[in-house]
């Protein structure tokens, strides 16, 4: 039997174990109660200590979001969310505001030993002359707990903290930019997200500074049954220039975890804002059950003259992933840039792709799209690249690629074009290809073993996008590519 | 070393190899010529462990084990190797990560140890000197664009790289010029060694002459019609496979 064709068979028997993350931490949380209301939101800026200007704007966005319906277009089935069915805060119960590593709980230093997040070595790496630095922002469930790194970036003068510390410490630039790029009325889970939003990440560089090294931030979904909602917001002064990585993971759980995070970046005159995604969130069990709910809205905004967004994103895991990384090309000669690899197997349901609004003179945006579907996933490249009225010669490059293993999965691609001005230049290209039996049959007859050619055979077909990783983060997405294929050929 | 006996196979349900028999002893260097479609290819497939080719009779014993059990990637860490009449391209993979993943695979898969990156990367440099291959060339993706020439030194280069016992060479002739022929046949020529037989397919008597071989045997049908020395190549240069049931040069 062709190696293809058992792809069936062996979905089926993909092993959860293999979900190599999906351990749960056991320490005691703190949880607002159940369901959402007015006295939920109340709670949860409470118990962070917000500002009265703050509590309102999630008040406004959780009346919003009462009269909202959930989004149908994508090409995603799932169960109906039951959203008072959920908690909408979690917080470790040992950590109350950000921690030296020493004093942190071991218990949670060890989960992020497992997840690969040495955060001690990388102390020590700090102190290696030349050694790669990186700063890392950890999140567990809600609460920021531990920044790194943090007395280097304050002598280049760069904020890196938890958002809910950058509220009380610079509310200012809180207030100047949140909501600024993706507004509290933009759509259901980003509005749903305004009003709730527990954590994430704050970066601020400031005009003409180079950020000294890779910013990074690993989230984990743990306590069962709680939303996540992170809230990230970086902004790039002047000629600043920052490259972040977010990496996620979540433990197994038999029941749908929902995730509904908003990202915003805002780089002004000459700046540039290179964010990357990692994310390998539990997609699920052989049958289908179980995996977290990706609901993401990440928007760039290049509202300066000659700024960059690039957003890179390396999609492996969760049950549904529903995530459009956008950018707008606002200021004049902007470049948006969107490079993504989005591999689905088993059940898993992948709709994401990016848009790109050019609203400058002289814009340009680059799209580059690897999908890989196995077993029975859906893979849709959604995409949108528009040209506003003013937006004399915007240029646009896309490319959408596809590879299917097997033949019980499907690949999509879904491009809108719209140019309103004359002098705009789209251009757009897609293939689709399948692993063949020959190119298989030549690795294995080398002496590789199915899940290293298949393996190998994808790192081929995403290389152009692997090589705009960060280097750090380079091989150990390889290695992440081989683990979610694994089972997908027989 | 290698023993095949009354080996029947299918592809798509029609049978091609219909009771074959074959034994290479250690050392040996053994030709199969015949005419197109005489199964000569479908017998290195079958040999491979290629999926949709079913053995519906016969057996095949490899260092006395049965070959036929084993998985493809277990026949290459067993000392099998076949190199292609058509090398597949692999977009995106470097050929240089290629070598290095299979030969790390059949090394570990044999008990030793892997390749350090220097000794790697000398090893593969040195081998790829006498095939006259350049490092350039093993930066590009894998057979994408190389020219027929290219594709089938890097065959050659793959074969002494992971070092097997059996080396199956199917129509590794075709398309080469004079000079990419020598060069290919010095290749093969350096790998010939008391351990090792050597299966060598090819429709022309020419690689022949550089490649030597022990026996030759004639395919026709899916069996094995003559065997001879050498000398069998010459003769059949002069007569052609009319005898042997091909048509084209019957008419
Ligand atoms: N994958 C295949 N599917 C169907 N028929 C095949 C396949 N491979 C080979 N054949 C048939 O088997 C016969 C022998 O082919 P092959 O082994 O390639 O011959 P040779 O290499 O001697 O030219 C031919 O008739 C060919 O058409
Ligand atoms: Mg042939």
């Amino acid at each position: 039997m062709p190696a293809v064709e058992q792809t069936v068979e062996r979905v089926k028997e993909i092993d959860v174990d293999k979900y190599k993350y999906g351990f749960s931490t056991d320490i005691e949380s703190v949880r607002a109660p159940k369901g959402l209301s007015e006295d939920i939101v109340r709670f949860i800026s409470a118990k962070k200590g917000e500002p009265g200007w703050l509590l309102d704007w999630r008040l406004e966005a959780y009346r919003r979001w009462r009269t909202m319906q959930e989004p149908t277009w994508a090409k995603v089935h799932y169960p109906k969310i039951d959203f008072d069915d959920l908690y909408y805060y979690a917080a470790p119960k040992s950590t109350e505001g950000p921690k030296s590593l020493d004093e942190v709980d071991p218990e949670l230093l060890r989960t992020y030993e497992k997840l690969g997040i040495p955060l001690k070595e990388q102390e020590v790496l700090a102190g290696v002359q030349g050694a790669p630095k990186v700063a890392v922002d950890a999140v567990f469930d809600s609460v920021s707990v531990v920044t790194t790194f943090k007395e280097e970036l304050a002598k280049a003068g760069v904020i890196f903290c938890s958002i809910s510390e950058a509220v009380r410490t610079h509310p200012e630039l809180v207030k100047k930019y949140l909501g600024s790029v993706v507004p509290i009325t933009d759509n259901f889970y980003a509005t749903l997200n305004s009003a709730v939003f527990s954590d994430g990440s704050f970066v601020y560089v400031p005009e003409g500074v180079r950020c000294p090294m890779e910013l990074s931030t690993y989230f984990r979904i743990n306590a069962e049954n709680t939303g996540q909602f992170e809230r990230t917001l970086i902004i790039a002064d002047k000629g600043a220039y920052v490259s972040y990585l977010e990496g996620c993971t979540a433990p197994m759980r038999d029941e749908n975890q929902l995730h509904a995070a908003v990202v915003e970046l805002v780089a002004l005159d000459d700046a540039e804002i290179k964010y990357s995604t990692v994310q390998n969130w539990y997609p699920g069990d052989a049958e289908g059950k179980g995996g977290v709910y990706n609901f993401v809205t990440k928007r760039g905004d290049c509202r300066g003259d000659r700024s960059k967004i690039s957003w890179t994103q390396v999609e492996t895991g969760s049950a549904i992933t529903w995530k459009y990384p956008s950018c707008i090309l606002r200021g004049h000669g902007s470049r948006g840039e969107f490079y993504s690899i989005a591999i689905s197997n088993g059940y898993q349901q992948v709709d994401s792709g990016t848009k790109m609004i050019h609203l400058g003179r002289d814009t340009s945006s680059r799209i580059i799209s690897k999908g890989i579907a196995a077993g029975f996933s859906d893979n849709t490249y959604r995409g949108l690249v528009s040209a506003h009225r003013k937006a004399t010669n915007a240029r646009n490059f896309t490319c959408c690629d596809s590879l299917l293993i097997g033949d019980k999965c499907g690949a999509h691609t879904v491009p809108y074009i719209e140019a309103k001005n004359a002098s705009a230049t789209f251009e757009h290209e897609a293939t689709t290809s399948k692993i063949s039996d020959d190119q298989l049959f030549y690795c294995l007859s080398r002496g590789l073993s199915e899940e290293e050619a298949v393996a190998l055979i994808v790192n081929g077909f995403v290389r152009d996008v692997l090589q705009q990783l960060p280097m750090e983060f380079m091989a150990e997405t390889q290695k992440l590519i081989g683990i979610s294929l694994e089972g997908s050929v027989g | 070393m290698l023993e095949i006996k009354n080996l029947h196979a299918k592809v798509d349900g029609r049978e091609i190899l219909n009771g074959l028999d074959l034994t290479i002893p250690a050392g040996e260097v053994h030709a199969i010529m015949g005419p197109n479609g005489s199964g000569k290819s479908t017998l290195s497939y079958v040999l491979a462990g290629k999926d949709d080719y079913e053995v519906t009779d016969g057996s095949v014993t490899w260092k006395g084990e049965d070959l036929l059990a084993m998985e493809p990637d277990e026949r290459a860490a067993a000392g099998v190797f076949l190199a292609f009449q058509y090398p597949m391209e692999i977009p995106g993979v470097a050929t240089m990560t290629f070598l290095r993943s299979a030969v790390n695979a059949v090394r570990k898969a044999r008990g030793e140890e892997e390749y350090s990156t220097p000794d790697f990367l000398r090893t593969v440099k040195e081998k790829a000197k006498d095939l006259k291959i350049d490092m350039e060339m093993l930066r590009r993706p894998l057979n994408v664009g190389f020219s027929g020439g290219e594709k089938k030194r890097n065959e050659i280069l793959q074969m002494s790289l992971l070092e097997p016992g059996l080396c199956i060479l199917d129509e590794t002739d075709s398309g080469l010029d004079i000079d990419a022929l020598r060069i290919v046949s010095d290749g093969v020529n350096a790998l010939r060694s008391p351990e090792r037989c050597m299966l060598v397919i090819t429709h022309y008597q020419r690689l022949l002459n550089h490649i030597v071989p022990d026996r030759v045997h004639v395919l026709s049908k899916g069996r094995v019609a003559r065997s001879g020395g050498p000398e069998l190549a010459l003769e059949l240069e002069k007569s052609g496979y009319a005898d042997y049931g091909d048509e084209a040069t019957a008419a």
